[in-house]
């Protein structure tokens, strides 16, 4: 039933090699103008199904995938968890195998679990795309954020990005430092003691992701502080407020006083420094509104990204042929 | 070439009576530089420059499933609206006339230009067509058999400037 692995799929930004990520990007960058034409459709996936299977809410993601596949002419389907048989007790893999049996050409997965279209892949004769696993990856998240910054910085390589919040259950982070490091740039992560591990740094290494070899390009800081001064960019990770309860920080008001991003703690980074969060923001609490609202802040420019690179994702998924695929 | 593309550029000029609402449009990629030879030759002659534009047919393919790996996208470039201009598309070499296929879809999806006219370098021959297209404009007609690929060599991508005729490599 196990299928080779191909790279149609899309998984994780720790498969892909410096080359294929700057692919990825390049593609999407050329997607970008049919988003201003008057008519926003292309014909190229005419005939193409793209199933959206979401066990996860998502108002961003998800619309923004359908909005890039409905782009390209592709038909997309939207499955959420509660419409689903997966409350009526089917497997995760039954579901898969009764989706695939309909003969989509790509199926676009969240799911509260890391490595779950991992497991999809394995079974399934469409292309897999990650949209978000549990703690693991986002890469199109990733992706976005690149495009973004390579947009505002016209570069990735030797830019200090400082990554604030919640580390540990962030698949937006682990794309992130994946990519980053992987395109030569520095990383800086810092956050409650709680959710920043400090062994962090051996944990993620891009290079050799067998062995625990410490990252050079990945730091973990003690302070919010330490961590943007001197960043050229500022990714701000969005405060779960379901995870207040398992008490790894004492109120969202004290993690306000001590992480959230003011104009007096970005003062700390470079004069151009650019600010990044992958949405839905707690205005007050992880961002002040100040700074979410100021010209430095680039939030709507990466909802705005994200549609060329799923649609790049979904062309380099589907578009190739099933002789060298 | 260059006496190829000269007479190209009054023959334009001459059906279309002048430059005015003139918008030439090279087709990804030889047709670009081709289409900047044009502009450059009819702003001499008439002293106004055409409008110009680009077009990448790649999303508007028929043969996106066959064709192998996934072909790399470029952008179009059609900064100036198309509505009610005399686009002349611009290509290197017409075969069987599906890039110009997609290129007319392509074109018709950012507006309604008054007329379309197609003027190519190389002309291989009406018999190759697969589809009810011929140019207007012709630089040069040469007859070719299927088994052989024609290669318009231009110095911004090939640092020579030919047009050159070569077997089809085999299996």
């Amino acid at each position: 039933m196990e299928k080779p692995y191909r790279r149609r799929d899309l998984l994780g930004i720790r498969d892909l090699s410096a080359a294929e990520i700057v692919g990825i990007l390049d593609t999407a960058e050329n997607f970008r103008e049919i988003n201003s034409r008057e008519i926003k459709k292309v014909p190229t996936l005419r005939g193409k199904t793209v199933i959206n299977l979401f066990f996860e809410n998502s108002t961003r993601t998800r619309t923004s995938f359908e909005i890039a596949a409905k782009r390209l002419s592709a038909d997309s389907v939207n499955i959420s968890v509660s419409t689903s048989s997966l409350t009526k007790g089917e497997t995760l893999i039954d579901t898969a195998l009764n989706l695939d049996a309909m003969a989509p050409d790509c199926i676009v997965v969240r799911h509260g679990s890391a490595g779950v279209p991992h497991q999809l892949a394995k079974v399934s004769q469409a292309a897999i795309v990650n949209a978000g696993d549990g703690a693991n990856e986002h890469p199109t998240q990733a992706l976005l954020d690149a495009m973004t910054i390579r947009e505002h910085k016209g570069k990735i390589k030797g830019l200090e990005v400082a990554i604030i919040g919640d580390i540990i259950h962030s698949r937006v982070a682990r794309s992130n430092i994946h990519l980053l490091t992987k395109l030569g740039a520095n990383v800086r992560v810092a956050g409650p003691g709680t959710l920043v591990p400090r062994d962090f740094e051996y944990l993620i290494d891009c290079a050799n992701p067998q062995s625990a070899i410490r990252n050079p390009q990945l730091k973990v800081c003690l302070n919010i502080e330490e961590a943007i001064t001197g960043a050229d960019v500022v990714m701000i990770l969005r405060i779960q407020r379901e995870r207040q309860d398992a008490a790894y920080f004492p109120t969202l008001g004290e993690y306000s006083i001590h992480y959230g991003l003011t104009n007096d703690r970005l003062n700390l980074a470079k004069e151009d420094a650019i600010v990044l969060h992958p949405g839905p923001m707690n205005r007050g609490i992880e961002i002040a509104s100040e700074v979410a609202d100021s010209s430095r802040s680039l939030i709507l420019d990466q909802v705005k990204y994200g549609v060329s690179v799923r649609m790049a994702v979904l062309y380099l998924a589907t578009g190739g042929s099933m002789v060298n695929g | 070439m260059k006496r190829a593309l000269s007479r190209l550029a009054s023959e334009i000029v001459e059906e279309n009576h002048g430059a005015d609402d003139l918008y030439l449009v090279g087709i990804r990629r030889r047709g670009v530089p081709l289409a900047e030879r044009l502009a450059d030759k009819i702003e001499a002659v008439e002293g106004k420059r055409p409008s110009y534009g680009i077009l990448d047919i790649t999303l508007y393919r028929d043969d996106l499933s066959t064709v192998g790996a996934s072909p790399i996208v470029n952008r179009t470039e059609l900064e100036e609206d198309i509505g009610n201009k005399i686009v002349v598309l611009v290509d290197d070499v017409l075969y069987t006339g599906r890039t110009i296929r997609a290129a007319l879809d392509q074109l018709m999806d950012f507006g309604r230009p008054r007329k379309v006219q197609l003027a190519v370098l190389i002309d291989r021959g009406r018999e190759h067509r697969e589809l009810p297209i011929q140019a207007d404009f012709v630089g040069k007609t040469v007859p070719t058999k299927s088994s052989e690929i024609i290669k318009v060599m231009l110095k911004e991508y090939d640092d020579i400037e030919a047009v050159g005729i070569f077997e089809r490599p085999t299996g």
